[in-house]
């Protein structure tokens, strides 16, 4: 970060700063942390103590808490809300999300169509593919 | 020494590696040591090695890096073009018995390092470079939000760049197309080096470019100037914007599927395969997730240039601005949906297949919106015909025929009888050149003046444009011929002698585009010997209408004394119409970045990681990787990055200035 820049943009800086505000305070580290840590523990708790009736019930159980996880990181560490930086996280996040749906929902659809189509050869028939 | 040890210090690196054998490859490597040992000479003769590391090498001056951007594509175009020259050559002639001078293996090289190196390192730093030109000037900005980052994101650049150039003699490079598919790009059919090279060049390069795409766009969403809304900022901007903001969302796609592949490589995974699960259709389909984007990042800055131009020469308001931005918008998020026509023909059913035709189809929308925004900004206006509008306009008449071929291919049925076939070639350079080569090429004239401070000379240019326009006719036009008749790509040796005669008029058209590059280069010759004549004193040669030509040409290094405050969309061209009066008085010392050496030295330190990885010198690899943490570390306690150009040293470019400016009036 150059400081030539603040310099050169003072009068911009003040104004951003003024509908930003993207620091957080203890409490909000705090409670946090107290969420992360609770969000890791039951994934291993279900993990470890077998809890749920089947492993496919418990791997969704464990992405679910995954993505709530996630969220909790943002809002809490990285200080994501619609006004920071006059709402451009909030626009940068909201496109990433859109690109990383494309990618994998393009992908398992274009990836599970061709899989279907090509009838896909079982390994040991493509291990005597020249 | 026993042979165990010689292989834990040299890896696979042997003297084979040295194409002692090839005759062609020698007298490469003799030109270019020669030419390289000349240049170095020079350099020492002349004594100009302080000047060079402290003014341009270690600069963090936008301008500086966005010139060397452009030096390094123009050397690595020579090389590309070589590459095509040959690949031109070997196919007029290799027909029935005449086995052409370049044996299959060493053709196919050719061919995969071509289309690397005109996308990767012509390509990309034409854009990268002209962004980092141009963009802080127009925004009314001092340097781009990060400057020594830009400065590291260059060196990595000419990093992947160097990698590239060390394949020709030291070992070989890919033989696998310039997306290295798997499985033919896997350790099973692939084992040597090659495919490394290519890995390690783009991973090294790729990290030049992603940074560079975050700076740009926390430099134009951060430093703007006062007054200066998303919908004033200039359309090259614009574009730019939109363009970087591609480049961060699809390359670590890239940086992805290429750490899968060294990962099956290297580690003995199983990601692409054909065997123990692998799936090398995921390759294809991930790589062009990335890939589809690539060419809208390519082409969005040249649309850009075209609009600025466009407008410039006319005299006249670009026609459509808020249109223009939607378009360019659009075209962002629609470029994510439509990569799965690069593969029709790879077996999914007719959803997809035609779910990705109609989204093909749809990006004809935008695009035919902003030819005709252009055509209307020309129409009644006062049009000079100088060299960069005869590159804009020479575009929209080869873009759109490359647009509509394009179109045709977006039909999956058409697709499944030109997929991989000459037509697909000639397609794709019809848009590239006629798209990005000639709106880089508009661009640098453009800007040209305003970096060195005159004008490039219009004869040369003019016959630079002449060849390249009628030589790209000469060199494709055959090969759509030939793509209709079922030829396929990437091919060294045909045996129906009656296509020769195609084949002959292509290579003929691209020895014309050789005279387009050699007269490209000479006006930049002639211009700079007679620079006296073609002097801009004014910072504003063309008439131009946006921020940077309110500058001296060349600027100074801090751009702007004052930061202009914006009231319009063209707002130099506001500022003149409401009689601008330039500040004369009450300069104050304006902070700016250090140049540092630490770029250079991370991206050298890269190059040799990349080596050691490439031919598995494990013990090198561990020594440099620790060495690049180690310097990036150091980097960090330099806390020396700033200094202030004394106001008294203001008052003096500021006065000189003042005083060319009174001389002319």
């Amino acid at each position: 970060m150059s400081a030539a820049s603040h310099d050169a943009h003072h009068a911009h800086d003040d104004h951003e700063h003024g509908e930003g505000g993207a620091h957080g305070t203890l409490k909000d580290y705090v409670i946090g942390f107290v969420l992360a840590v609770i969000l890791t523990a039951i994934p291993f708790w279900l993990v470890m103590a077998d809890v749920l009736p089947s492993h496919q019930m418990t791997a969704v159980a464990v992405m679910g808490l995954a993505a709530i996880q996630v969220i909790v990181h943002m809002i809490y560490f990285l200080h994501m809300n619609s006004r920071s930086e006059g709402g451009w996280t909030m626009l940068a996040l909201v496109f990433t999300l859109i690109i990383v749906v494309i990618t994998l929902a393009g992908s398992m659809w274009v990836m599970h169509n061709l899989d279907t189509h090509m009838m896909a050869p079982a390994p040991h028939e493509m291990r005597e593919v020249p | 020494m026993s042979p165990d040890l010689v292989k834990t210090i040299f890896g696979r690196l042997t003297w084979d590696a040295i194409p002692l054998h090839e005759p062609i490859l020698i007298g490469t490597f003799g030109v270019v040591a020669l030419g390289g040992i000349t240049v170095l000479a020079a350099l020492t003769y002349f004594k100009v090695w302080g000047y060079l590391w402290r003014e341009w090498l270690t600069s963090v001056d936008h301008k500086k890096i966005g010139v060397m951007y452009i030096i390094l594509a123009i050397i690595m175009l020579l090389r590309g073009f070589a590459d095509a020259l040959m690949m031109r050559a070997q196919q007029a002639i290799a027909f029935g018995d005449a086995a052409g001078y370049l044996p299959p293996h060493h053709y196919d090289q050719v061919f995969t390092a071509h289309g690397v190196i005109m996308i990767f390192f012509v390509a990309m730093p034409l854009i990268t470079g002209l962004m980092n030109l141009v963009v802080p000037l127009q925004i009314g900005a001092r340097d781009v939000a990060f400057p020594f980052l830009n400065n590291f994101s260059f060196w990595m650049t000419v990093g992947g760049a160097i990698t590239v150039m060390l394949s020709l003699f030291v070992g070989e490079f890919a033989r696998t197309g310039w997306l290295a598919y798997p499985p033919l790009s896997g350790l099973a059919y692939s084992p040597d080096v090659g495919v490394d090279y290519y890995i390690w060049s783009l991973q090294i390069a790729g990290v030049g470019t992603t940074l560079s795409g975050i700076n740009l766009i926390v430099t134009i969403v951060k430093m703007r100037a006062p007054g200066m809304s998303l919908m004033k900022m200039p359309v090259f901007t614009w574009t730019s914007l939109c363009s970087n903001v591609l480049i961060v969302a699809s390359f670590p796609i890239l940086t992805a599927v290429l750490a899968l592949l060294s990962s099956d490589r290297y580690l003995g995974t199983n990601f692409f395969t054909n065997d123990f699960g692998g799936n090398p259709m995921m390759y294809v389909n991930l790589i062009w997730i990335w890939g589809h984007p690539e060419v809208y990042i390519l082409v969005l800055p040249a649309f850009g240039v075209f609009s600025e131009v466009v407008s410039t020469f006319s005299s006249k308001r670009l026609f459509g601005y808020s249109s223009m931005v939607y378009a360019t918008v659009v075209i962002t998020i629609l470029s994510y949906l439509v990569w799965l026509h690069h593969f029709f023909t790879m077996g999914s059913g007719a959803s997809v297949n035609s779910f990705f035709g109609i989204t093909t189809m749809i990006i004809s929308i935008p695009t035919g919106a902003k030819i005709f925004n252009w055509l209307f900004t020309m129409y009644r206006g006062r049009i000079r015909f100088e060299v960069p509008m005869l590159w804009t306009v020479g575009f929209m008449v080869t873009f759109v025929i490359g647009g509509m071929t394009g179109v045709l291919l977006a039909v999956p049925p058409a697709d499944f009888v030109l997929h991989n076939s000459l037509f697909l070639i000639a397609h794709f350079h019809n848009v590239i050149i006629g798209g990005v080569v000639f709106g880089m090429f508009a661009g640098i004239v453009y800007w040209f003046p305003k970096a060195f401070g005159f004008k490039l000379d219009p004869f040369w240019g003019k016959l630079s444009f002449w060849f390249w326009q009628i030589g790209f006719f000469f060199a494709f036009m055959p090969l759509y011929v030939l793509g209709l008749m079922g030829v396929t790509r990437r091919v060294s040796h045909f045996e129906d002698h009656s296509l020769q005669i195609w084949f002959v008029i292509s290579a003929f058209g691209a020895v014309l585009i050789l005279f387009g590059i050699i007269s490209f280069v000479m006006q930049m010759v002639v211009g700079f010997m007679k620079r006296e004549q073609y002097a801009d004193k004014t910072g504003d040669p063309w008439g131009g209408r946006t921020l940077e030509w309110s500058t001296s040409s060349p600027p100074p290094a801090y751009n702007f004394a004052f930061t202009p405050v914006i009231h319009e969309i063209d707002a130099w061209h506001d500022m003149k119409q409401r009689g601008y009066q330039r500040p004369t008085t009450g300069f104050i010392p304006i902070h700016m970045p250090k140049n540092t050496g630490a770029g250079v030295v991370l991206a050298g330190i890269s190059v040799v990681v990349g080596f050691a990885m490439i031919w598995q010198i494990w013990w090198l690899a561990v020594i440099s990787f620790v060495a690049l943490v180690a310097s990036a570390i150091i980097h960090t306690f330099n806390f020396k990055r700033d200094y202030y150009i004394p106001a008294e040293e203001v008052v003096r470019i500021e006065d000189a200035r003042t005083e060319a400016l009174r001389s002319l009036a």
